[in-house]
């Protein structure tokens, strides 16, 4: 807003709130600030959660951030520091006890960043500072060929061909009007090749805490090689940060990671990891047709069978599932572990994830033929 | 922007709750004021959330109450301007240059133009609500496409010149998030994201929509398809299975099955996913148990 504009008096408090939003992180255009102060004047002075609405319906924070919406709205207009809002989720992330309830992140200094029952788990949620390392190699690589050499499938667009399966009516016609009606030459259409979905799970819990930085450093460049790729965390729970990683500085994008990760190095569920992620409606789609890369060393603990049943129903959706372990090394490796003989039989890939050079060769091959 | 406070006497989000009521769509507050802002305002109203809330089923409700024809485009991969704009009649086309011989002919006049839905809506705004539907399935070159037509309203054809719409449309578009949508298209829209009803919400749904079923049978039913809905399914079930399975386990009733058989034999209405059946069917005598007690 330019200072030469008088803001009535009565629309500062609303401006000063999209104001707030955007300080957190929330992307509102001007055209939406307009929008929501129109809708505050249609629906007149009515009641606050008449302007919280206006405000949901107009400046569209994303679904799941809503609880961090509603807490800025209550600290703005209610003055209220915090509030537990029931029923809030924070859909990137999946809580893997609370069966799926998450919670959300604030940048507001003073908040905590904890629900109260995540307080009650003895959990060590640190947040971590990605160490420079030795990967600069593989990830130049990864970079360069990335975009030439992952799988494509056929797309529906047509685009025109030499030969193809239709007819290009309209050049076709075009080129008749041209002739005085005559046909010489028929147009033909093929589908256009497009990029493959590539999906990234990434194990964060403490038994891969060696690999977890250059891992992470494999995803962010991953991302900005490929148009389509979705990147998970895993560990305790399951965090998406397919966003965080779209930021093009590395070292931005991985803070911002980091701040939406809060189970580095802890304890690990592979399986119920994984059935959540399939649980969720619009992450299990994601793996349909996809190139499924996981990236874990199958270090789960007790009993296998939610695992196997996850690995099993993912295989079904992917159009090619890779598992990266650190503890395969070399052509000849046998699984040893319980959970990485269960799912052999539904992997296509069960392939050295130890060293970042591993994992970046292994990704660029996925184009080529599958595994048998 | 041009703000219009009273469409067809309908001035507030109650008015429009209660005229949605009328079209058989039960709404809630949110639902009712962003719907009720997106018609106000003469923005697009994008609808996201899960499979089987209710998205494509409160555009057409919204088109009853404001007594409009419903134009739907369902998106699909690929979709492009030619499924969506409009498309030339080729063969006749050819045919008719073949024809005209000697004399001149106007290949593109009106007889050659096919229409597709979002031509249509440009060309009677007044009379159509358009639903452009899961636009997370097409792709983000449409999607671009898709910002510019919501932004001016207008098209140009080469051949014909500018068709412009006299007013601005209601449109509605519905995703299901599949993939993230361009900001800026949810920054054009009225934004709502609609979350499965609460269970008293969705009870008067199922007793709305099937007359035969008792109270008793649409709670039971509801609080079954609310405790699906929190297992990891593959296809959980949306309003309209749980309206069905409430029908079915009704007839099944009426045809001489006990309550909890009744529930339980009809369960393939609620759960289409083979899969699913299986993870589910050990707990399923607990859990209807649970839910009709």
């Amino acid at each position: 807003m330019s200072d030469e504009l008088q803001l009535p008096h009565a629309a500062r408090v609303f401006v000063s709130f999209v104001a707030l939003l955007r300080v957190n992180g929330f992307a509102v255009a001007p055209e939406q600030t307009t929008a929501f102060l129109a809708a505050i004047e249609l629906l007149g002075p009515r009641s606050m959660e008449a302007i919280r609405l206006a405000g949901l319906a107009t400046l569209a924070p994303p679904p799941e951030r809503r609880a961090t919406y509603d807490r800025l709205f209550d600290l703005h207009f209610l003055g209220s520091e915090a509030i537990d809002h029931a029923g809030a989720q924070d859909e990137e992330v999946v809580r893997l006890q609370e069966g799926g309830r998450g919670e959300d992140e604030t940048l507001l200094a003073d908040e905590a960043n904890e629900s109260g029952l995540a307080a009650a788990r003895a959990e060590a949620l640190v947040e971590r500072r990605f160490a420079p390392s030795q990967t600069a190699d593989a990830l130049r690589k990864l970079s360069r060929e990335a975009p030439a050499r992952l799988p494509r499938r056929r797309g529906h667009r047509r685009m025109r061909a030499r030969r193809g399966p239709w007819a290009d009516l309209r050049r076709t016609l075009r080129e008749s009007v041209r002739n005085d009606g005559e046909v010489l030459r028929l147009g033909r259409l093929k589908r256009r090749a497009r990029p493959r979905k590539v999906l990234l799970l990434i194990d964060v819990s403490g038994s891969m805490k060696g690999r977890t930085d250059d891992n992470m450093k494999l995803a962010h460049a991953l991302s900005h090689a490929a148009p389509n790729v979705e990147v998970f965390t895993f560990g305790t729970r399951l965090t998406r940060v397919t966003r965080a990683l779209r930021l093009k500085r590395r070292e931005q994008a991985l803070s911002a990671a980091a701040h939406l990760v809060s189970d580095w190095d802890g304890g690990t569920r592979i399986g119920d990891a994984l059935q959540a992620f399939l649980a969720v409606p619009r992450f299990g789609s994601y793996a349909r047709g996809a190139a499924v890369v996981i990236v874990s060393d199958g270090l789960e603990r007790g009993d296998p069978s939610a695992l196997r049943d996850a690995v099993a129903k993912l295989s079904r959706r992917a159009w090619r599932l890779s598992w990266l372990t650190p503890l395969a090394t070399g052509p000849g490796f046998q699984p040893q572990t319980e959970a990485l003989i269960a799912i052999r039989r539904f992997v296509d890939d069960l392939v050295d994830g130890g060293s970042s050079a591993a994992i970046v060769s292994h990704v660029l091959s996925l184009g080529q033929r599958k595994a048998a | 922007m041009t703000v219009r406070g009273n469409i067809v006497g309908i001035d507030s989000p109650e008015a429009l709750e209660r005229a949605l009521r009328t079209a058989y769509y039960l709404a809630d507050d949110g639902l009712a004021t962003a719907a009720y802002l997106g018609l106000a305002l003469g923005k697009p109203l994008l609808l996201e959330g899960a499979p089987g809330v209710g998205k494509t089923e409160a555009a057409k409700a919204i088109a009853a109450v404001l007594g409009r024809r419903l134009i739907r485009l369902q998106c699909y991969e690929g979709i492009d301007a030619s499924a969506a704009l409009y498309e030339w009649n080729y063969p006749r086309q050819m045919l008719a240059i073949r024809q005209a011989g000697e004399e001149s002919i106007d290949i593109y006049g009106e007889t050659f133009l096919i229409e597709r839905p979002m031509l249509a809506s440009l060309r009677a705004p007044d009379s159509t609500v358009l639903l452009i539907d899961e636009i997370d399935r097409a792709d983000q070159e449409f999607e671009a496409f898709l910002l510019e037509f919501l932004s001016d309203f207008q098209i140009s054809i080469p051949e014909r010149g500018t068709v412009r719409a006299t007013e601005r449309p209601v449109v509605v578009l519905t995703s299901n998030r599949t993939r993230d949508l361009h900001e800026a298209l949810r920054r054009r829209c009225v934004y709502h994201w609609i979350d499965y009803p609460t269970a008293e919400r969705e009870a008067r749904i199922v007793m709305m929509r099937a007359s035969s079923v008792a109270e008793a049978t649409a709670r039971a039913v509801v609080a079954a398809v609310g405790r699906l809905r929190r297992e990891p399914l593959s296809k959980a079930p949306g309003i309209a299975e749980a309206v069905d399975w409430a029908e079915a386990a009704t007839l099944l009733h009426a045809r001489g099955a006990r309550w909890p058989d009744a529930f339980k034999r009809s369960i393939g209405v609620a759960l289409k996913d083979e899969e699913d059946l299986t993870f589910i069917s050990g707990r399923l005598d607990a859990l209807i148990a649970e839910a009709a007690a």
